[in-house]
């Protein structure tokens, strides 16, 4: 008990020094270049208290839970056999984690208005409705494959470079041909898909995979699954605005 | 009262996050592997402790930072503009603006949960050759001059391909002359420096920006700083590697002299 409550303290004290830089740079603009007192100074202090202690919690169940779930999935795919249900399994898990991912629904809905806006389709709210769900299925599908497409890198042991600049050169040419008002929705898709939770879930794993197999290394090879779900929903979305 | 109220929206809100993976997981879990999973009560607790922390992490957020940061980038960047009737703008009147975006840039990106939890497993699988720390600090560098650079290409009007392919290019460059252990772990931290903490505030700092700058429309030139952010974190990576390398090697080299010299 002690010992978990001495790491809990550490993570505190962790969390703290993660957030001072924040701090710093608010504060230093805010009273000496924009020379204004904080406005409710009250309610800041108690939200950073709330940041703080969050973030603690946060990495403490990130090593109690996630990582070694992530792990333990894939140890368990490895020792199983089970290569369809592995494929399975992590497109719906990168499919179901960026269908709902809130960031991803604020970009779809501004990029909907940046479509009505240049022409590409009516300026209705039903137009835009449907244009921003699109939007979103083709980058949740994008991440699913993405997903997939990493873990076969892993299992095949592929060198991860020659894809990634395969991709990006995939996104230089498409970029020439795409519409002007699709060009900035797909670049910033591509960072706006990977949530707080998913992140560690995917690393673990990669890790967890390409160390239960024999002949991979973890650094090597564990590495990369975020990689691929950063770049393939740009492509997607380049697709997308070329066909609309 | 109110306060209350925005924990139990957001912990509500989180949980529906979380949903589909716990959902994924069980069914994988019961239908595909059906595995006893090791220390299953742990993992139920640290499942409990992530919910609460993030909660709790974007509420703060929320009620802290958030309002300060988007007043902030939008003060910011409405005081840059000289004369709203000018017709051309001048890059220089918004240096304010670009140590700003630097320096949040920066700021959130340490602050980045996501970000944490890579480089904390980067450290464990390399054995402690690729530090957290110095993971850390070079992720948030990249970021900090990439969305300084993305403020100014707003400001200039300048097409947001170029600056992205141009970084492609330095970024395949230098993965010819890295290390390969380096290059996923590289790859991967361009994909997770963009989100709980980061993409508010840049967005705000984006469209504040697209906004007071004469001749700019928010909705075409407000996207795009992301994606700097996304990119140039690869970069600064790659570029950090290769100075450790580089240092360790003239460091060996002057050992090597030293040892030579001896009598």
């Amino acid at each position: 008990m002690t010992r978990s409550l001495d790491a809990l303290v550490r993570r505190f004290a962790g969390a703290l020094r993660d957030l001072a830089p924040i701090i710093i740079v608010i504060a230093f603009f805010q009273v000496a270049v924009l020379q204004q007192p904080f406005p409710n100074l009250a309610g800041v202090a108690l939200g950073l208290v709330c940041v703080v202690a969050g973030l603690a919690l946060f990495i403490q169940g990130l090593e109690l839970g996630l990582f070694p779930l992530g792990e333990a999935i894939a140890h368990a795919f490895v020792n199983k056999g089970r290569a369809a249900a592995l494929r399975a399994f992590t497109i719906s898990l990168g499919f179901g984690t960026t269908v709902a991912e809130p960031a991803l629904i604020a970009v779809g809905a501004e990029a909907a208005e940046v479509a009505a806006e240049a022409g590409a389709i009516a300026a209705t709210d039903e137009a835009r409705l449907r244009y921003a769900f699109e939007l979103r299925m083709v980058v949740a599908c994008s991440v699913g494959l993405a997903i997939v497409l990493g873990v076969l890198r892993i299992l095949k042991g592929w060198p991860l470079h020659r894809l990634i600049i395969g991709g990006y050169v995939l996104v230089t040419v498409m970029t020439l041909f795409a519409p002007d008002e699709i060009i900035g929705v797909a670049y910033d898709s591509g960072g706006v898909t990977t949530s707080t939770i998913t992140v560690p879930l995917v690393t673990a794993l990669g890790v967890g995979l390409a160390s239960s197999i024999k002949g991979r290394n973890p650094m090597l090879d564990g590495f990369g699954l975020i990689a691929f779900a950063s770049l393939t929903p740009m492509i997607f979305v380049l697709a997308y605005g070329m066909v609309v | 009262m109110e306060f209350a109220a925005t924990l139990v929206q957001t912990g509500v809100s989180t949980s529906f996050d979380v949903a589909p993976i716990i959902a994924i997981l069980v069914l994988f879990q019961v239908a595909v592997l059906r595995r006893r999973i090791p220390n299953l009560k742990r993992i139920v607790m640290g499942f409990i402790y992530v919910l609460l922390g993030l909660t709790l992490f974007l509420v703060g957020l929320e009620e802290a930072l958030f309002p300060i940061g988007e007043t902030m980038a939008t003060q910011l960047t409405a005081a840059a503009v000289v004369d709203p009737a000018a017709v051309s703008v001048q890059w220089e009147d918004y240096l304010l603006v670009y140590a700003f975006a630097f320096a949040i840039g920066f700021a959130t990106t340490i602050a980045e949960p996501s970000l944490i939890a890579v480089a904390l497993k980067a450290e464990e699988v390399s054995g402690g050759a690729v530090g957290a720390q110095g993971l850390r600090i070079a992720v948030a560098l990249g970021v900090a001059v990439g969305v300084a650079l993305g403020c100014f290409r707003i400001v200039t009007g300048t097409p947001l391909p170029w600056y992205i392919v141009g970084a492609y290019a330095i970024v395949i460059v230098q993965t010819f002359r890295s290390s390969r252990t380096i290059i996923p772990l590289a790859y991967d931290s361009g994909g997770v420096t963009t989100s709980t903490v980061t993409v508010p505030v840049l967005a705000a700092l984006g469209l504040g920006l697209a906004a007071s700058v004469p001749g700019r429309s928010p909705l075409i030139d407000g996207f795009g700083l992301i994606a700097f952010a996304s990119v140039f974190p690869i970069m600064s990576v790659l570029g950090y590697a290769m100075l450790v390398s580089l240092i360790s090697r003239l460091h060996g080299a002057n050992m090597g002299l030293r040892r030579r010299s001896q009598p």
